[in-house]
């Protein structure tokens, strides 16, 4: 992007803008869920299984209600009184808020303890004696398709086994064609673990019924706070909650990341308890709960197969995914799309063919299959095609750079539509490896690796070059549970030219109260600093789908473009009248009209402001405000290439990354400096899955990495110093051209680790490294090659 | 199950409370006294979220009972301010996008101030070293370590 | 993570806290700087009905030399002993050890003492303590006594500490001239207990040969473990990498780790070895040896 037009005073988009939320954010003055404090507020903390599939014999909660201070056990008995002991999932599919009959993964929410203080809560917890009966465990995804494995889902009348949904997308038979008649073919299976998005803060709500009023307020750690108001308007309408007392106010949030998309067992249990109660109920997850019952994301068992002439070309793409969703099907996906937008598997590559499939499986585990980061199963495809695409160079014996440089879809060819029918809206993938390849110093790279090699000494170097699909979606395709994917923006400027913008996204760290008034300075000229962002109350702020899937900047932010727009253009017929003008002779710049050839008469956004409460046109409406519901016509698809050099120490196995070069194109930029930001934090998220992270479970379903100990979140030691670069080809669709940032680093950076960990063993013939790649992993490796130290 | 009467100062201010026993420090700050800059985020130690100052060390206020802080001076992120001026640390987080959903941040500008509190003028690597018990999900930490760099660099010219 | 009701005793000298832990027993648990119990107490996995807490007994915290020993408090913060001049100048293998003990934040609070007292295997002085000889001063109803370290961990979370002991001092020869130490460990992230770590300290003639060796290994079975035949193919013997190899082959047959996210026995085991070679070596070196 070229320089900024607006001035730093005004501060539009181009500005590295210091945050406007951040001054209560470093006094420690951020209002987080857990620093709600309500007068006569009680507490609730909750009873979870030990066992991955039980039957309940009995709860007996005697012993918790003789604690002083204990005064309700909520059972799922209690709920059923209400009907509200099942709910629906995001995908349609139903899950348990507390169990009647069977609990069906470690951890699962049994009962609830409602106490006047958390410390009382706990103990009232420990004090709730279950009896359970254990029933046979499905652990593997694989044994749970077998034709003998117990079907898990007995609560649906006509299910016969423990298959969700089988997905498709593309020509099989012409695909299976490519296949036969190419020279070369590479395969590989690939595991992407289940792992956590792990937020900072938990999750966590206070609810609020106030029995007089009949109105429902809930302070809740959500990305969606619009469409958790309908879910509970339509789950709860039976007893009494009604849409428009329903407040759902989703205060500051400390990172969300796709894990605080989903409504909890948790929420609805504290909101019942408001409501029965007629207090103020406060239930706020630990750590472990976080980790073991909340929404896990990945779980992908993929199998890919690559097809290639000799020379390199990529012909066909065939994949076909077993995908572990838990005891039920809870992803946070748009609903025509079981597999989220897994199908971008074709990559940066001009693949003529291709054929994707993933079948959906329950299992003990607990339900999900949200983010972590990115747009919808993004991450899955993107590990898949980057990590095959160094299979098929080792085989060919190419540089990895060069086959990409070959098969990337060339810029002239944009848009570009792909062998599984999204339209890529643009892209310069080439400009962004040779950006990337240029600031890591490729070739002096590939000579040390070389020597180093000669000395026995192992370093690798790698690449990823990925696209992105993000800003979900056009409404001809794109909904959750029926609500269609638009995002809004309600601007009033008010009479001294300053202005409120409301959005229906919330911030949980992006930084929305200074880029959203970024882009109203650019298309008004009203300083950044005088433009006042609101998001997540529902009572106060537009219909929106929420924050997730970097669709804020392309959806909200576009309306936020539009609705601007649509004051300049009412700013004009003022200006017009002002200047006693035709409006047709007004030109604007950023802050003003002027009249077209007399620059000195000219009337500022401030001046019209006034007028429009003091002195508008008659026949005009007063005042100057506009709503735009953005409905993109198509979603943006931001790109990047990232290289990743690692050292591998050959006596313990351990990884470590050297360096870390990452080249961004995200469309036009609002704040270069939150740009940064953004791809600093995705790469980190992209550095843990591929090194540290993993949650997986025993043969009992017992969940192994369940807390802090065992989830293994990098710190600043384990981090390296990012380098990041970029290109900037503007989304051509997009009101401002902009694409998303926040999610591509996290996408990105795991297959350019793992391809580099790769590479620095491929000399020994190592084609592949499942991630998390733990210093044994490696080990073994190098044992196996005879080159442990 | 004792309760305790305590003294302390938290952010220049003496408080006596009366605690249980088994009471946490974060709780203490967070509930009691209603400073809820501090934050909680784990169960196990590991996260920072918890960070205040005890006595001029950064410790972690989950894994400190109340009781223990009698007589004990405690620094929280709402106490760095002074007279209307912001510590160097919190204007170098602002200024360097050294924080992104605010979450961890008042612990680690609270490890921040005591590293630089002890030397003026470490390493990346000190640095990096000094907030690893800062969990941070948002930033990628790169701009953390700027932000107490260029904390620093002020604190060196002052 | 809230952890169950008990009483808080805070004694202000020895003989009060003596006297308390004898009246409570086995219902009672000493707490020092509480990084590791603390935790342990919230999630529940452990109980006391009293905590005497030992944080308010002055003239606990003190890293010194004196009679040919270094003495280092029972109470003194890792923290403080990694600011130690005399440990940071002639124990680099204490600073080796304390600088990765948990993070920076937890050194604050958990002490040297603690580390010891708490028993567990996992922890990181242990093994540095029986690489340097180290022993132990207890102080219980019946006066103070001295607890040489090999005869300190009786088995996983248990110590030679009565229930009315309080770990006060831990004495450490100080080594001749021509000494060195260091404490090499695997760890998945800062902050973790060690896949496997080695400490080594050895002194060498002015020929190169070994005269002292201490090598022991964290992680590595219920209790820290000696290296003791690891030990023997060293002492007296040069200091070369082929006789370092075979200490730590030896060294490593002792481990008997358990399997877990960390890794396999069979990982842990040779990572023992691979931790005990360059241990060796670096204690070697930091003795002049190379």
């Amino acid at each position: 992007m070229s320089e900024p037009r607006t001035s730093p005073e005004v501060c539009g988009m181009g500005h590295s803008m210091k945050r406007k939320e951040d001054p209560r954010f470093i006094r420690g003055k951020g209002n987080y869920v857990d620093d709600i404090q309500l007068p006569g507020m009680l507490h609730m903390d909750i009873v979870r299984s030990p066992f991955a599939h039980a039957k309940i014999k009995s709860i007996d909660a005697s012993k918790a209600l003789k604690i002083p201070g204990v005064l309700a056990v909520i059972t799922g008995e209690t709920l059923a009184k209400y009907n509200l002991h099942w709910m629906p999932t995001l995908m349609s599919d139903t899950q348990m808020v507390l169990p009647t009959e069977k609990v069906m993964y470690q951890a699962q929410e049994v009962a609830a303890v409602i106490a006047t203080d958390r410390y009382v809560a706990a103990d009232g917890v420990e004090a709730v004696e279950v009896d359970y009966e254990p029933l046979p465990v499905v652990v593997d995804p694989f044994k749970a398709l077998a034709p003998d494995a117990p079907v898990l889902r007995t609560d649906k009348k006509d299910k016969k086994d423990n298959r969700i949904f089988h997905w498709q997308a593309g020509d099989r038979a012409a695909t299976d064609k490519a296949f036969a008649e190419s020279d070369v073919v590479v395969k590989q299976d690939m595991y992407i673990p289940r792992i956590h998005v792990a937020s900072i803060e938990t999750c966590g709500c206070v609810a609020d019924f106030d029995r007089v009023s009949g109105k429902l307020t809930v302070y809740m750690t959500t990305q969606a706070p619009h469409a958790v108001r309908t879910v509970f308007a339509l789950v709860a309408g039976h007893v009494g909650l009604s849409e428009e007392k329903i407040r759902i106010i989703s205060p500051d949030i400390g990172g969300g990341f796709g894990g605080k998309v989903p409504v909890y067992p948790g929420y609805v249990i504290a909101v019942a308890a408001s409501v029965v109660i007629g207090k103020p109920v406060k239930w706020v997850e630990d750590r472990m709960e976080n980790l073991q019952a909340d929404s896990f994301a990945r779980d992908y068992h993929i199998h890919a197969e690559l097809a290639a002439k000799k020379d390199g070309t990529m012909t066909a793409l065939r994949i076909k995914t077993l995908a572990d969703h838990g005891y039920a099907d809870a992803a946070a996906n748009p609903s025509k799309f079981p597999a989220g937008l897994f199908s971008i598997c074709t990559g940066s590559y001009a693949l003529k063919h291709a054929f994707a499939e993933v079948d959906g499986v329950y299992t003990n585990k607990p339900p999900g299959g949200i983010a972590y980061r990115c747009s919808f199963r993004v991450t899955e495809a993107v590990h898949c095609i980057e990590r095959i695409t160094d299979v098929l160079a080792q085989e060919l014996k190419m540089d990895p750079a060069e086959l990409r440089l070959k098969n990337f879809i060339p810029p002239e060819k944009f848009p570009w539509k792909s062998a599984l029918g999204w339209e890529y809206d643009s892209g310069n993938y080439p400009a962004a490896l040779h950006k990337a390849m240029e600031i890591v110093g490729y070739e002096a790279l590939r000579k040390e690796q070389a020597e180093k090699r000669a000395r026995g000494e192992l370093m690798g170097i790698c690449i990823s070059s990925f696209t992105e699909i993000v800003g979900a979606g056009p409404s001809k395709q794109f909904d959750i549970l029926g609500l269609k994917m638009f995002d809004s923006c309600e601007l009033r400027i008010h009479p001294t030219g300053k202005a409120l913008a409301r959005f229906g996204t919330k911030s949980q760290g992006q930084g929305h109260e200074t880029t959203y008034a970024q882009i109203i300075a650019e298309e008004l000229g009203i300083p950044a600093a005088q433009v006042q962002v609101e998001e997540g109350d529902t009572d106060t702020a537009p219909y929106g789908l929420g924050t997730y899937a970097s669709r804020s900047t392309p959806t909200a932010g576009a309306a936020g473009s539009l609705a601007a727009r649509k004051v300049r253009e009412k700013a004009k017929q003022i200006a017009a009248h002002l200047l006693e003008c035709s409006p047709d002779d007004l030109v604007w710049e950023p802050g003003k009209f002027s009249v077209k050839g007399a620059p000195s008469r000219s009337k500022t956004i401030q001046e019209i402001a006034l007028a429009a409460y003091t002195n508008h046109p008659q026949g005009m409406e007063a005042g100057l405000e506009a709503v735009s519901y953005y409905d993109p016509p198509n979603l943006t698809f931001p790109f990047g290439s990232y290289i990743a050099v690692v050292d591998i120490d050959r006596g313990t196995g351990q990884v470590k990354v050297r360096r870390f070069v990452a080249v961004d194109d995200c469309g036009n930029i609002i704040n270069p400096m939150i740009v940064d930001g953004q791809i600093h934090g995705g790469l980190a998220m992209g550095l843990a899955p591929a090194l540290l992270e993993e949650i997986s479970y025993d043969d009992e379903g017992n969940i192994t990495g369940g807390s802090f100990m065992d989830y293994l979140l990098p710190t600043a030691v384990e981090t390296p110093s990012w380098e990041t670069a970029k290109t900037v080809t503007p989304s051509p669709h997009h009101p401002f051209g902009a694409k998303g940032v926040g999610e591509s680093a996290t996408v990105g950076a795991p297959p350019a680790i793992a391809n580099a960990v790769v590479d620095a063993l491929a000399h020994l013939g190592v084609r592949h490294v499942e991630i998390p790649i733990t210093p044994e992993k490696v080990w073994r490796l190098l044992k196996e090659k005879g080159l442990a130290e | 199950m004792s309760r305790h009467d305590i003294q302390l100062s938290v952010n220049g201010a003496t408080h006596r409370v009366q605690v249980e026993s088994r009471l946490l420090l974060v709780h203490l700050l967070r509930e009691n006294l209603r400073l809820t800059g501090t934050h909680i985020g784990c169960d196990t130690t590991h996260c920072g979220a918890c960070t205040v100052l005890l006595d001029g060390d950064p410790v972690k206020s989950c894994t400190v009972l109340a009781v223990q802080a009698e007589g004990s001076q405690i620094t929280t992120v709402e106490g760095l301010e002074q007279d209307g001026k912001l510590h160097p640390v919190q204007e170098a987080f602002w200024e360097n996008h050294g924080l992104q959903c605010g979450y961890c941040t008042p612990g680690m500008m609270i490890t921040g101030c005591a590293l630089l509190a002890r030397d003026k003028n470490p390493s990346e690597a000190q640095i990096r070293e000094a907030i690893s018990g800062n969990l941070c999900r948002c930033t990628g930490y790169s701009n953390i370590v700027k932000a107490i760099q260029s904390a620093a660099e002020h604190l060196r010219q002052q | 993570m809230i952890p169950s009701a008990f009483d808080y005793h805070a004694p202000a000298s020895i003989p009060e806290a003596i006297a308390l832990l004898s009246r409570f027993g086995e219902s009672a648990k000493v707490i020092s700087g509480g990084q590791s119990l603390l935790p342990l107490l919230k999630l529940r996995l452990g109980t006391a009905e009293h905590l005497v807490d030992i944080g308010r007994i002055a003239g606990l915290e003190y890293v010194r030399e004196e009679g040919g020993s270094l003495r280092i408090g029972g109470r003194t913060r890792e923290s403080v002993l990694e600011r130690s001049e005399i440990v940071q100048t002639r124990f680099p293998i204490l600073l080796d050890t304390a600088r990765v003990i948990a993070d920076p934040l937890v050194r604050n609070r958990a002490t040297v003492g603690g580390n010891l007292a708490h028993g567990d295997p996992a922890n990181d002085h242990p093994a540095t303590m029986l690489a340097l000889r180290a022993t132990v001063v207890a102080q219980g109803p019946n006066g103070e006594r001295t607890i040489p370290i090999d005869r300190f961990f009786t088995g996983l979370f248990a110590t030679a500490l009565a229930a009315d002991e309080i770990l006060t001092e831990i004495r450490i020869p100080v080594p001749p001239n021509r000494s060195g130490g260091a404490y090499m460990k695997l760890e998945r992230k800062v902050g973790d207990y060690a896949t496997a770590a080695a400490a080594a300290q050895v002194t060498l003639d002015g020929a190169g040969n070994f005269t002292e060796v201490g090598l022991a290994l964290t992680n590595a079975g219920p209790v820290p473990v000696r290296a003791s035949a690891a030990e023997d193919v060293l002492l007296g013997k040069r200091a070369d990498d082929a006789r370092i190899a075979e200490a730590a082959r030896r060294a490593a047959e002792v481990a008997s780790p358990t399997a877990d996210r960390r890794g396999s026995v069979e990982y842990k085991r040779e990572m023992a070895r691979v931790l005990a070679v360059r241990a060796l070596k670096k204690a070697v070196e930091r003795a002049g040896g190379r």
